[in-house]
């Protein structure tokens, strides 16, 4: 039983993305809060009242990758969501009684789980274009995409580290709730860190989706707080220590 | 080599004993039962086994690997079907099968093959595109036990297999076992609370109690530890002699009278009506009626658990004859 199984791995990330594909309600589902929250936070404020906005860059610009921090953070949420659904239908005991390591679970749950987070990323993305978000160039697609693969690493591995700590599907959505909104509050996805209170300031450096969101922003509209190199960094420990949680919760679960 | 060596086993969960001290073995190719009500511990013993459960002290050896220190060769050996299902419903019959070959390491050609021959085998090839979400649930059992298959364990573990299916899927699921138990020689775990299911299935049966093994034999050998079957006759004229005769009889444990005959507890009471037959002829006397009742396993269970039950109630002062009957029970269940 290696630590890390490649079949193994394969598997669970293929059962999630058989599993995404067939439900297009869940897809389109999970589009329609982000959506919401660009249409209405994009035109309906319009960038007038915002402190702090770069200069020369419209809100919309700005929020856009903020948006797909967030959608982000829904797909991840999904992940750990369907750890414990797993668990409340007895799939769990199947995964847990075969020979395989609980490191190779928690991978393959995070490459399946952050394949359709990313999925969701792109579709908001898409979407977010006819509506009028401008891309700095078509080549920082590809470094969105780098950011993205370490934002889905990051939360979808926290996403299972917190889910670990539940017993049902339930409890962990409602606290979910709860976490969701101020990882995405407070990481500049809506109004810039400066204009947060000065009080919770603190919180959003140490929040991961900051970096993420930055990142987004530097790649997708050219404009950033820090360098891509600080974001990059910042991400790559986020989503090491992620894993590594995870993996250090999830190998004490029992499933009975 | 065993099967199954379960070695001083137990499990404590806080103040709670639910496996206590069991030590028992399977041998290979056996069809063996852990019959109990829920709550005796037996799935808490099998999650041991199959290592979802790290025991309190003690260990055992699942096709010669120690449960706690060769967890991956445990897994390798062995298959299960827990007693909830554990399908995944949004995937099809075939690409559940996939998704377990894959956990379980098996190569693409490999892989397929056992998928066809599988599903051929639990009768499911014509359903193997159709999602899970369609089967009927003894069609999800059926994929389950296939499932449990897949990578040719040495055990099989069937965590109440036959839970919530009608009586007609049930009596499938039996033979379907059995049969699958003779052709492939896989050793099977069959835990379970239902006595004719056991009774049926299984070549040895272990009954459980509150976290005990209370006894462990044959069906058959449960049964006689009764005292056997009774044959009631019913007896027309002068019968003293022929009474008075079979107390020699050294198959004869007791007769007791009744107003029109008499109700004599034996062994292999199927066998012995023919001798009592003759005896009566022998002595003159004529027999107006032949019952026989073999008992049950729900007889059996009844007087190891029940009735010891009310005995520790009523004898609440003779200490000592309970701590007696359960050290017996414990060398029993040791054997």
């Amino acid at each position: 039983m290696s630590l890390i199984d490649p079949r193994g791995i394969y598997g669970l990330w293929l059962r999630d993305v058989k599993r995404f594909l067939r439900t297009p309600s869940q897809i389109i589902g999970s589009l329609i809060f982000p959506l919401v929250f660009l249409v209405l936070l994009g035109f309906g404020l319009g960038g007038g009242a915002i402190p702090g906005l770069p200069e020369g860059v419209a809100y919309l610009q700005y929020l856009v990758p903020g948006i797909i921090g967030f959608t982000m953070l829904l797909g991840a949420s999904i992940a750990g969501i369907s750890i414990l659904s797993d668990q409340d239908v007895g799939f769990l005991k199947e995964i847990l009684v075969a020979p395989v390591s609980r490191t190779s679970i928690v991978l393959g749950r995070i490459a399946g789980g952050s394949t359709t987070a990313i999925v969701q990323a792109v579709l908001i993305l898409a979407i977010s274009i006819p509506l009028g978000f401008e891309l700095a160039g078509w080549l920082s697609l590809p470094l969105a995409a780098v950011f993205l693969v370490l934002i889905a690493v990051t939360f979808v591995g926290f996403g299972i580290a917190l889910a670990s700590q539940f017993s049902d599907s339930e409890g962990f959505s409602l606290i979910v709730q709860f976490v969701i909104f101020p990882l995405f509050v407070l990481s500049g996805a809506i109004v810039p860190i400066d204009g947060l209170p000065e009080a919770v300031q603190p919180l959003a450096y140490i929040n991961p989706l900051t970096y993420g969101v930055d990142g987004l922003r530097a790649a997708l509209v050219g404009t950033s707080t820090y360098s891509l190199g600080v974001n990059f960094g910042a991400l790559v420990v986020s989503s090491v220590v992620m894993v590594g949680l995870g993996a250090y919760l999830f190998e004490r679960v029992e499933a009975v | 080599m065993d099967a199954i060596r379960v070695d001083e086993l137990t499990k404590d969960f806080g103040t709670v004993t639910a496996v206590d001290d069991l030590s028992f073995a399977v041998e290979q190719g056996e069809v063996f039962g852990l019959l109990g009500p829920n709550g005796a511990g037996k799935s808490t013993l099998i999650n041991m086994l199959v290592t979802l459960l790290g025991p309190t002290t003690g260990t055992a050896r699942v096709n010669g690997h120690d449960i706690t220190e060769e967890r991956g060769d445990v897994r390798d050996s062995l298959g299960i079907v827990f007693q909830e299902p554990a399908v995944d419903e949004e995937l099809t019959g075939a690409e559940n099968l996939a998704f377990h070959a894959r956990l379980y390491g098996k190569p693409k050609a490999e892989r397929e093959q056992r998928i066809s021959e599988v599903l051929e085998l639990v009768g499911l090839a014509d359903e193997a595109d159709n999602k899970v979400g369609s089967y009927s649930g003894g069609m999800q059992r059926r994929l389950e036990i296939g499932r449990g298959l897949m990578h040719e364990p040495a055990v099989l573990f069937l965590d109440e297999p036959t839970t919530g299916l009608d009586a007609r899927t049930r009596r499938d699921m039996w033979e379907y076992i059995q049969r699958l138990n003779e052709e492939s020689g896989v050793t099977i775990i069959i835990t379970t609370h239902y006595m004719d299911e056991a009774d049926f299935l299984c070549e040895r049966v272990a009954i459980m109690d509150q976290g005990e093994i209370v006894a462990i034999d044959s069906p058959e050998g449960l049964k006689d530890s009764l005292g056997g079957d009774v044959v009631t006759l019913g007896l027309d004229g002068p019968a003293n002699e022929f009474v008075d005769r079979l107390g020699d009889r050294p198959w004869v444990r007791e007769r007791d009278r009744t107003d029109e005959g008499i109700a004599i507890t034996l062994e292999h009471g199927t066998t012995r009506v023919v001798d009592l037959v003759r005896l009566a002829d022998e002595t003159g006397t004529t027999i107006t009626s032949v019952d026989l009742e073999k008992p049950s396993l729900e007889n059996v269970f009844l007087s190891l658990t029940g009735s010891a039950l009310t005995e520790r109630e009523a004898d609440e002062p003779a200490a000592e004859s309970v701590s007696d009957e359960q050290s017996s029970r414990t060398a029993r269940a040791k054997q």
